[in-house]
């Protein structure tokens, strides 16, 4: 995907006037906090998990290298084949080739934030092949030649009217006159015609949740179902993962499966987990033939002993964008790559480059609520304040908002300060919102709060609620 | 093509030189003792007696949209084609090849047509039998192979799952153990199935719909007593 974060400001200003965005973007709002919430006070374990499933990947990242190779020799014994990718331009290498060997036509697709990032769609229509999105809201995005805004709700920047405009536009073979008012009929509509899809697909393409290195097991995490008929219908599934998906045991999978799908959707649990290790069996009825896992590396290996570290327990769940007020104004596409929201401002610098994607970490108001929701403890804020710190060494930065950051940057370096200043930062959005609760212009964030009014802070940072008791 | 060894080389040697903080030694020693150890963590309290454990499956399969029933192992049959009548669906199911379903062949053949085998685009309800539920969120476990394909969990719009009570656990955790001993350490069925509920989508305006690519419909019968 051609990156725009380097016109960061005039996505955000385009963002904040389109109209259909900012009435798709309340959704967002109002579903995901509250459900997560709820989700997280239902399970008295929760926090104790949220620490485990932290040490687990800790521990993961510092033997990365060792249980990759256990991973592959466990996939190899089961059957199937690694592959390994330094670039997103090797690994769409990798898949053309397995989709040119099988003289494949037609890929059905999960949903998968690696493909985005190896721009795949695109590269294998290119040499003829089809790829086909089976989630909807990925099938309703490659509709409309979008990229995902969201990591796990890919459409969420679409209105209700704007599907039934594309699939009027899109499935021209259905009587003009059949009922389409009602998200009902919409889902009905392609889910009827993707299973023709999945029934015609010669290899099958899904991301992965997790890696297991005991086993060589994949885990794909979905509701549709799409990702399963993805993968079970056709010859040939492949596996894309990156890198630091992998996890040691079953059990520990179990762990982090428990925080995922709360913090996601706030379910308990998503529909389906679906483990996979190898090609069918001899013995089995269903099932690919071949089994493919391409990992991808892709500038995540020279995180690991940085500062960047700990970005590599992320789990892709996206509380973080869910609960980020500067999500909820300007929605994903604003950002301009694969990645966005608080774990896209700090991955995307780390994966393209601080210099194209310099403005990313600037759009924060540093309420911390990121990391307060993160399941995986990922210090968002701080790392933002590493690339900002990074890209002021590079003078990227213009000079009015190097004086700023300056004053910044030394009271966010006092650890002791910390806590009390994004307490008292609240409390200043808070008043300038006034008594309408919104905000008109953010302190450092420059222009892009020109043109609309944010939610202001309410009732001080999450921290201090939940140390007040008040657990939102 | 990439040069794939290289690239796995170059790879791992970079991550070895990032991020390890012992010596290689010590690391391989970690690692070993931490796959084996199968260390389970964090288990959420939930209820000791198997009458509760069944309680709380039904509970939480029920809030994610599930229907349950429970019966004793001679009327399986029988709940089976009541559940298609009660839906207005053919008297018609696919099953696999699992002895536990040979109820439904021999007395349920008086009731509805059973087609064995995987999953075929017509086929509008699937039967198959699981290999546990899980008490803590509702979920069940299928296991690929032929006594239960992996396509009878998804492709037709209906799905059936029949569990024994016995089977009912109270965590993921205590299915590892199990399979470890099935199939061997460090091995696994190609598929295992987690399902809660019947697919489902929020895609367009975040509004849950079900039915999304899987079954419509998830029932549960609990066989009592077995
Ligand atoms: S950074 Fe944390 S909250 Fe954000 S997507 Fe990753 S795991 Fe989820």
């Amino acid at each position: 995907m051609e990156i725009t974060s380097p016109s960061f400001k005039k996505n955000v200003h385009k963002a904040l006037r389109d109209e259909q965005l900012q009435q798709a973007m309340r959704h967002v709002r109002s579903n995901f906090i509250q459900k997560r919430a709820a989700a997280a006070d239902a399970l008295p374990e929760f926090e104790a998990l949220r620490d485990n499933a932290r040490d687990i990947k800790n521990h993961v990242l510092e033997n990365l290298d060792l249980y990759l190779e256990r991973f592959e020799s466990k996939v190899t014994e089961n059957g199937g084949h690694v592959h390994w990718a330094a670039t997103a331009s090797d690994a769409r290498g990798m898949v053309l080739d397995i989709c040119r060997r099988v003289n494949a036509k037609s890929v059905t697709k999960g949903k998968s934030m690696i493909s985005e990032e190896m721009e795949l769609n695109g590269f294998l229509e290119k040499y003829g092949i089809t790829p086909v999105e089976t989630d909807l809201g990925e099938y309703i995005i490659q509709l409309r030649g979008e990229h995902p805004s969201h990591i796990i709700a890919p459409s969420v920047h679409v209105t209700m009217n704007q599907v039934r405009d594309d699939f009027r536009k899109a499935h021209t073979h259905l009587p003009k006159d059949r009922p389409m008012d009602e998200p009902e009929s919409l889902l009905k509509e392609a889910r009827a015609i993707l299973r023709q899809k999945f029934m015609e697909a010669d290899v099958g393409i899904t991301g992965a949740n997790f890696l297991i290195a005991e086993t060589g097991t994949s885990i794909i995490v979905t509701n549709e179902g799409n990702g399963d008929l993805t993968q079970s219908l056709p010859r040939v599934h492949i596996v894309l993962a990156s890198l630091e998906k992998v996890v040691p045991t079953l059990e520990d999978m179990s762990q982090i499966m428990r925080v995922l799908a709360r913090s996601a959707t706030g379910q308990e649990m998503s529909v389906y987990t679906t483990l996979s290790t190898g090609p069918r069996r001899a013995s089995d009825p269903d099932g690919p033939d071949e089994y493919h896992v391409i990992l991808l590396d892709n500038g995540r290996s020279n995180m690991l002993g940085t500062e960047f570290q700990d970005m590599l327990r992320c789990i892709r769940c996206g509380a973080c964008l869910n609960h980020c007020p500067v999500y909820h104004a300007i929605g994903g596409h604003a950002y301009g790559w694969v990645y966005p929201g608080p774990m896209g401002s700090v991955l995307s610098p780390a994966l393209a480059g601080i210099e194209k994607t310099a403005n990313l970490p600037n759009a924060s108001t540093f309420c911390g609520r990121c990391e307060e929701v993160c399941p995986m403890r990922i210090p968002l804020p701080k790392m933002l304040r590493h690339w900002r710190e990074k890209e002021f060494e590079k003078h990227l930065t213009p000079p009015a908002q190097r004086r700023n950051l300056k004053l910044w940057a030394w009271f966010a370096k006092r650890p002791g300060l910390y806590r009390t200043g994004s307490r008292v930062a609240m409390r200043m959005l808070s008043l300038m919102g006034g008594s309408k609760k919104r905000l008109r212009k953010l302190p450092f964030a420059g222009a892009w709060t020109e043109d609309r009014d944010l939610p202001a802070p309410e009732g001080g940072s999450f921290v201090s609620q939940w140390n007040a008791g008040r657990r939102t | 093509m990439a040069d794939e060894i290289g690239s796995r080389d170059a790879i791992l040697s970079r991550i070895r030189s990032q991020a390890a903080t012992k010596p290689q030694a010590e690391r391989m020693a970690d690692v070993e003792a931490r796959i084996s150890s199968h260390k389970r963590g964090i288990l959420p309290a939930g209820p000791r007696s198997l009458i509760k454990r069944v309680e709380r499956f039904t509970q939480k399969a029920e809030a994610a949209q599930s229907t349950v029933a429970q019966v004793s192992p001679p009327k399986l049959a029988k709940a089976v084609s009541e559940w298609l009548r009660e839906h207005n669906l053919p008297a018609e199911i696919r099953i696999g090849q699992d002895p536990r379903l040979s109820p439904l062949k021999k007395s349920g053949a008086k009731l509805m047509t059973v087609n064995s085998g995987k999953a075929d685009p017509a086929d509008i309800t699937g039967v198959s039998f699981a290999e546990c539920g899980i008490a803590e969120s509702g979920t069940i476990a299928m296991l690929s192979g032929k006594a239960n394909p992996t396509t009878l969990n998804f492709v037709p719009e209906n799905h059936i799952t029949i569990v024994n009570e016995s089977d009912i656990l109270s965590h993921y955790e205590e299915l590892w153990p199990r399979l470890r001993r099935r199939f061997g350490r460090g091995k696994m069925p190609r598929t295992v199935n987690f399902i809660t509920g019947p697919s489902r989508s929020a895609d367009i305006e975040q509004t849950l719909i079900l039915g999304a690519h899987g079954p419509v419909r998830h029932h549960i019968i609990i066989v009592k007593g077995a």
